[in-house]
């Protein structure tokens, strides 16, 4: 059996165990300092943004004269104050940090403004009068491609002949439908704050999952050396991807000012002005075609993602191949035509959000599995289940990756039975039967997720490690921690490799003059690549104090082991601190870089060709809802979710991202909608408007656990799975729960309905159905 | 007359008399103090990161209550008592605190430490004072209260469900902690800052007023009717953090001892123009479940706390939520200036959208509101995106009178279907005389909800979604009053928000 994993029952100290986030007596305390809490030094200026209030056209005119004389300015910057290079894009250059002539969106920064307080520094900013002349912009999918308007070109990922596969199979269908975009709603907003210091150095403080992003765009936009910029995070008040590209123009403008008026300068966006002028997770058209057989087998897939990117590249690249990666989720796919098309905008860049478009990908081939399952009156569990991947054939992905690591059968088998999904499905129907008004749906959904990112040269970490004499520990990697417990789960690692109690290891904040050229926290990598970094920078230092002791005590290195703040030698035992101050007096070097670049990745995007993961994580999520069928209002009422994180790290963090992640990806699917008017103003800037889910929207019977596994069969960090971003995927259950309940009314028809599946998208869908079945009816 | 803000910080006295009119308590905190485990969030009161609970003396007793200090004015919180995250784990120990090193702990702090209640840690100083208020509620807490003391504090990172545990097993009515011991020497402070005093910071061009008596608010109000007047600063707030407005005349109502009561007898309900949706639910509450479940419903329990009927009912709002629920119930607005007092229709106040009747230099002071009579079935309903601490799509209340299962008169009021809250007259007419036992004359009344209505479409919801929801809502209405009156027997009909079982007897 391939999925079979190796045996790693090795016994773990720290590795493993529910240890608290580092920072959690600071959270609850208070005291953990975020960017805005930091003191500020002397003189500090605040600063706002000006923006576009038109969403594409050019400048006429800027007049500030208003804003330079409002009380309490100090400086007013444009695009002709920027030194170096006016671009704060991750990769392609189309970024502007203060746009220059053109407008591409509405929240577009035209200027900051440097004042003494960030109210007089806002206030300043609504005084602008800008003329600009306005053209019709492109708002949504449909407008950028009636255009023709791309900010990258379309990529596709063919196998066989799908179409005429589909033209002959038994049964065939087309639907489209649309998926909604995601805000990230990080608690603590956009923020940085630039130090200037000695002969043009400059610090920048930054929320960021990507500080060595931040001293590249600074160092350019300044015209200086990489070596002259530092960027620090200590942590993230959230991020969910939102600060992976988009915190670099907030440090820029931060830093520019700082550069202009030798003044340390603070950035906060205020959170309209967040919401405004920050990219969002891709809406996307989805057009589909497949073929199937009477068993709901699928003979080919053929389907288009036409997604919304904006007015630039940005990380879209990316994010849309692995729409396309994950497209399949956790079928296989005989025939399949997979393709992407980029479209550009005149709205805010869209940008990386927790599952980096995957969750698309797999709305899409949960809806396709819900639609075959209704056409063919069978229950889409075992839609789902016929479809699964196999172990020894049926095994190759749409891109030709092999999956190797397969555990569906097994998992999802478990959560059928634990969550009664049987037996459910029966009493669901009986309710359906009697009830006039009120529905249930159930369903129960699989997740497979890619790990490593698509981007082969991004799988690559740093870590430094220092042992003081005293036998305390610092730890530093590339890594940034913005609530996910990365910082715990590396220092457990490092607790564990010297058999030290974890409160002798101190994590500090991530910088790029610790640990430089990382990659950014994200695609969940953050743990599997820092955490081996880190062990293999404490494996150095402790491989050299068994050298030393070896050599003082004259024992076997073999016979020298740590555990409990001690050191074994031989028949003896000395201290941990002992051990490192004899090591300082004997002069061995107590610190040490650790580097660790993820094996096996073989991805070639121009050839389509080779492994872009190092494994696959799995889960499943059972979910039951209640609709109106008058108000189109939905309740969650239960949700069952198993997931596989190989040996957990620390199961307490690991759960908490679990569910976490499942509400979030709920949130997304239901009650979070984006909405901009036909102007291409974005409406829900605030959460008076916007609506992420509070604590009565999860589900009041909520169960949650690992799956009990052997271990990641791959060689990762104490063979643990990452965590960060599959479980988002667990909530398609809702929205095929909510399918399900809407299908109750009249059976056979496929609803139509988009995400997210609001009160109105669902009384909608629910209007139409009892149209269709009155026609039927009368038919 | 007073000449500087007075109150408690955490049991000590602070007397400032340099405050701005417009200077929020979170600024306050963070910026003049430097405690900055307060957090902003939004800056709009929907997040809760800003929470921190404000001590008053309610029929003499100490309460906490949590609030939102980014949109509360510091003069506000003359007179009462200032807890933020800062404070709770100084001092000396706390009783029942389990583990060790978290001895220093609030037993709400280290509930959520133990249950890993925190990961980006960006919103737990607020949910750690929300639930310390809800600690001091002499209750114990269970799942519905929990969710309603966080529907104001959104977390984005665990998806609540530690925290809701750590509520569960440290909120359990018995407030054991220093706040707790030593609540006799606050009520003694708290007593001492009640001075009936009115307070005036400022001159005449620009100043914060919080007068003690109808009286003086009378007065001062006729000399500044270009004055803002505040209650709880719910909407106000926003136009000072949001539309960034100079608001250089405040005068605060929150002191003004005859608006802060509310009398009920069997008949009626008077409701001062000062009492907040916290203090008046209660006694709504006994008109209809429906009633308690919506003011449940208004904004979150930071807002409510703070938030008055009156100033929903005064800013003129077409989708605040008590004023179709008390139009429906037949409610009657009391108006104030200088010396003068009138008493007019609820549903006459709202003229246009952003019009109402009240002339220059008058202000709302009360609202009396008739309870059901026998032969009276009341419902209402609200619909929003999110179910918790939203804005309405729509709401919709209806007050039946039935006569022998049939309607003899139908009073119904809807929000957000209109540019103010709105009777539905053609409808009302459609009803009556309507068999409830005969649900196929139905169709054609919900029909004439078209007649009544035009709605908009916005981002809550589109015109369409609006007047289906308003007819599916009728519908409801009418099927759950013919199962009450008929059979006694009802299918379930809302996803949330059942009503408390006391089904009233058939009339």
């Amino acid at each position: 059996m391939l999925h079979k994993s190796p045996d790693t029952n090795v016994s773990t100290a720290t590795v493993g165990k529910d240890n608290k986030h580092d920072s959690a007596e600071r959270h609850i305390k208070g005291t953990a300092l975020y960017i805005d809490d930091i003191r500020e030094p002397q003189g500090t200026l605040h600063l706002a943004p000006g923006y576009a209030q038109a969403s594409c056209g050019k400048i006429k005119s800027l007049d500030l004269s208003a804003v330079k004389s409002a009380p309490g300015v100090v400086a007013v910057l444009t695009a002709k104050d920027i030194p170096g290079v006016n671009d704060c894009s991750p990769a392609m250059g189309d970024d502007m940090i203060l746009a220059d002539g053109h407008i591409l969106f509405h929240g577009q920064v035209i200027f900051v403004v440097a004042a003494k307080s960030h109210l007089a520094a806002r206030k300043a900013a609504r005084l602008a009068k800008i003329e600009i002349e306005e053209t019709a912009p492109m708002v949504t999918v449909e407008d950028g491609l009636e255009k023709d308007a791309s900010v990258l070109p379309p990529y596709e990922f063919l196998r066989g002949s799908p179409d005429e596969v589909i033209a002959y199979s038994p049964y065939k269908i087309t639907d489209s439908f649309h998926i909604g975009g995601q805000e990230h709603f990080y608690l603590e907003g956009q923020i940085a704050m630039a130090i200037p210091g000695d002969d043009g150095e400059i610090l920048v403080h930054s929320s960021t999952q990507h500080p060595t992003e931040i001293q590249h765009t600074v160092a350019k936009m300044l015209g200086v050396q990489d070596a002259a910029v530092v960027c620090e995070c200590r942590r993230m008040g959230g991020a969910f991807g939102g600060k992976e590209s988009q915190a670099a123009q907030w440090a820029a403008l931060s830093a520019l000012v700082a550069h202009v008026t030798g003044r340390p300068a603070k950035m906060r966006l205020d959170r309209d002005d967040d919401m405004i002028m920050t990219g969002k997770r891709h809406d996307q058209a989805c057009h589909w075609q497949a073929g199937y057989d009477d068993q709901g087998k699928l003979t080919a897939v053929n389907v288009e993602f036409n997604s919304r990117c904006g007015c630039s590249a940005d990380l879209s690249l990316g994010v849309n191949d692995r729409t396309m990666f994950h497209a399949d989720n956790s079928y296989y796919y005989p025939q399949a035509r997979i393709l992407s098309r980029r479209v550009m905008t005149n709205t805010v860049s869209n940008t990386a959000f927790r599952g980096f478009g995957g969750p698309q990908g797999m709305v899409f081939s949960e809806r396709m599995m819900d639609t075959i399952a209704i056409k063919l009156g069978m229950d889409p569990l075992d839609v789902r289940k016929i479809n699964f991947y196999g172990d020894e054939d049926r095994n190759i992905t749409p891109f030709g990756m092999q999956v190797q690591d397969n555990i569906l059968d097994e998992l999802v088998s478990e959560l059928e039975s634990t969550s009664d999904y049987r037996n459910r499905r029966k009493e669901i129907a009986a309710f359906n039967e009697k009830s006039p008004f009120l529905k249930k749906g159930l369903a129960l959904n699989p997740v497979k997720f890619g790990i490593s990112f698509t981007l082969k040269h991004l799988n690559q970490a740093g870590a430094l490690v220092h042992v003081y004499t005293d036998g305390s520990v610092q730890v530093n990697h590339g890594g940034t921690e913005m609530g996910q417990g990365l910082y715990t789960k590396v220092a457990q690692v490092v607790a564990e490799e010297f058999g030290i109690d974890l409160d002798h290891v101190r994590i500090t904040a991530t910088k790029t003059d610790k640990v430089p050229n990382t990659a950014p926290t994200a695609a969940s990598s953050g743990s599997d690549m820092n955490g081996m970094a880190a062990k293999q920078a404490a494996q150095t230092i402790k491989d050299r104090l068994i050298d030393l002791a070896s050599k003082l005590y004259q024992v076997d290195k073999t016979t020298i082991s740590f555990a409990h703040n001690k050191v074994k030698v031989g028949d003896q035992e000395i201290a941990f601190a002992e051990l490192t101050q004899q090591a300082f007096l004997e002069r061995v070097s107590l610190s040490s870089t650790g580097y660790y670049a993820t094996p096996h990745i073989t991805w070639d995007r121009d050839t389509k060709d080779g492994r872009p993961f190092l494994y696959f994580a799995y889960g499943a999520c059972c979910a039951e809802v209640t609709i109106d069928t008058l108000t189109g209002e939905m309740k969650v009422d239960r949700v069952d979710i198993l997931h596989d994180v190989g040996k957990s790290l620390n199961p307490a963090i690991d759960i908490g991202q679990i569910e976490g992640g499942f509400v979030q990806g709920m949130g997304w699917l239901t009650t979070e909608e984006l909405v901009y008017d036909d102007q291409g103003r974005l409406r829900t800037h605030a959460p008076s408007t916007y609506k992420i889910p509070t604590a009565s929207d999860i589900p009041e019977d909520f169960r949650v656990n690992l799956w009990n596994s052997t271990g990641n069969r791959e060689d990762t960090i104490y063979r643990s799975k990452a965590v960060g971003e599959p479980p988002v995927m667990l909530a398609t259950a809702v929205f095929s729960a909510v399918t399900n309940a809407i299908a109750s009314l009249s059976p056979g028809q496929v609803p139509q309905i988009n995400t997210p599946a609001t009160p109105e998208n669902i009384l909608r869908s629910v209007q139409d159905m009892k149209k269709r079945d009155k026609r039927a009816g009368e038919e | 007359m007073r000449q500087d803000v007075k109150f408690l910080r955490d049991g000590e006295l602070i007397e400032l008399n340099n405050i701005d009119p417009n200077e929020t308590l979170l600024d306050y905190l963070r910026l003049r103090e430097g405690s900055c485990g307060t957090k902003e969030g939004c800056g709009e009161g929907d997040c809760g990161a800003c929470t921190v609970a404000i001590g008053s003396l309610k029929d003499g007793k100490l309460q906490y209550q949590a609030v939102n200090s980014c949109i509360q004015l510091l003069g506000m919180m003359d007179g009462k008592e200032i807890i933020t995250v800062d404070d709770l784990s100084k001092g000396p120990l706390v009783k029942g605190s389990q583990a060790k090193r978290s001895q220093q702990l609030h037993p709400v702090q280290d509930a959520m430490l133990r249950h890993h209640g925190s990961q980006c840690g960006f919103c737990t100083p607020g949910i750690v004072m929300s639930l310390f208020t809800l600690y001091h509620a002499k209750m114990k807490a269970d799942r519905t209260t929990i969710n309603d003391q966080l529907a104001g504090n959104l977390c984005r990172c665990t998806g609540y469900r530690p925290i809701i545990d750590a509520a569960l097993e440290s909120c359990t009515g018995k407030a054991e902690d220093r706040f707790r011991q030593d609540a006799q020497a606050r009520t003694t402070k708290l007593n001492e800052l009640d001075d009936k005093e009115d307070l005036f910071i400022g001159d005449e061009a620009k100043f914060f007023a919080a007068p003690a008596s109808t009286k003086t608010l009378a007065s001062i109000y006729e000399k500044h009717p270009d004055a803002v007047i505040v209650a709880g600063a719910t909407d106000v707030g926003l136009w000072i953090t949001k539309q960034l407005r100079d608001l250089p005349k405040i005068i605060h109502i929150g002191r003004v001892t005859e608006l802060q009561k509310i009398t009920h007898d069997t008949n009626e309900i008077i409701i001062g123009a000062g009492v907040t949706y916290a203090d008046a639910q209660e006694v709504l509450a006994t008109i209809d479940p429906d009633v308690a479940e919506i003011i449940r419903r208004i904004g979150s329990t930071q807002v409510r706390a703070s938030g008055t009927i009156g100033g929903n009912i005064a800013n003129g709002s077409p989708i605040g939520d008590s004023p179709p629920l008390l139009i429906a119930l037949n409610a009657k607005l009391s108006l104030q200036k200088g010396t003068d007092t009138r008493e007019i229709d609820l549903e006459d106040f709202f003229i246009d959208y952003g019009k109402q009747d009240r002339e220059e230099g008058e202000f709302v002071s009360k609202i009396r509101v008739p309870k059901l009579t026998e032969n009276e079935i009341f419902r209402s309903y609200k619909i929003s995106k999110r179910f918790d601490q939203d804005i309405s799509a729509l709401l919709a209340a209806f007050k039946l009178t039935i006569d022998n299962n049939r309607i003899t008169q139908a009073r119904i009021a809807y929000g957000g279907m209109a540019a103010t809250p709105k009777r539905a007259a053609h409808t009302e007419k459609a009803l009556q005389g309507i068999d409830l036992n005969v649900s196929e004359t139905w169709e054609k009344a919900v029909q004439t909800l078209e007649q009544d209505f035009t709605p908009l479409s916005d981002m809550r919801a589109s015109a369409d979604y609006r007047m289906e929801a308003a007819k599916g809502l009728l519908i409801k209405a009418l099927h759950e009053i013919s199962s009450e009156t008929i059979d006694h027997e009802s299918d379930q009909t809302r996803v949330i928000g059942a009503r408390a079982i006391d089904v009233r007897e058939a009339v």
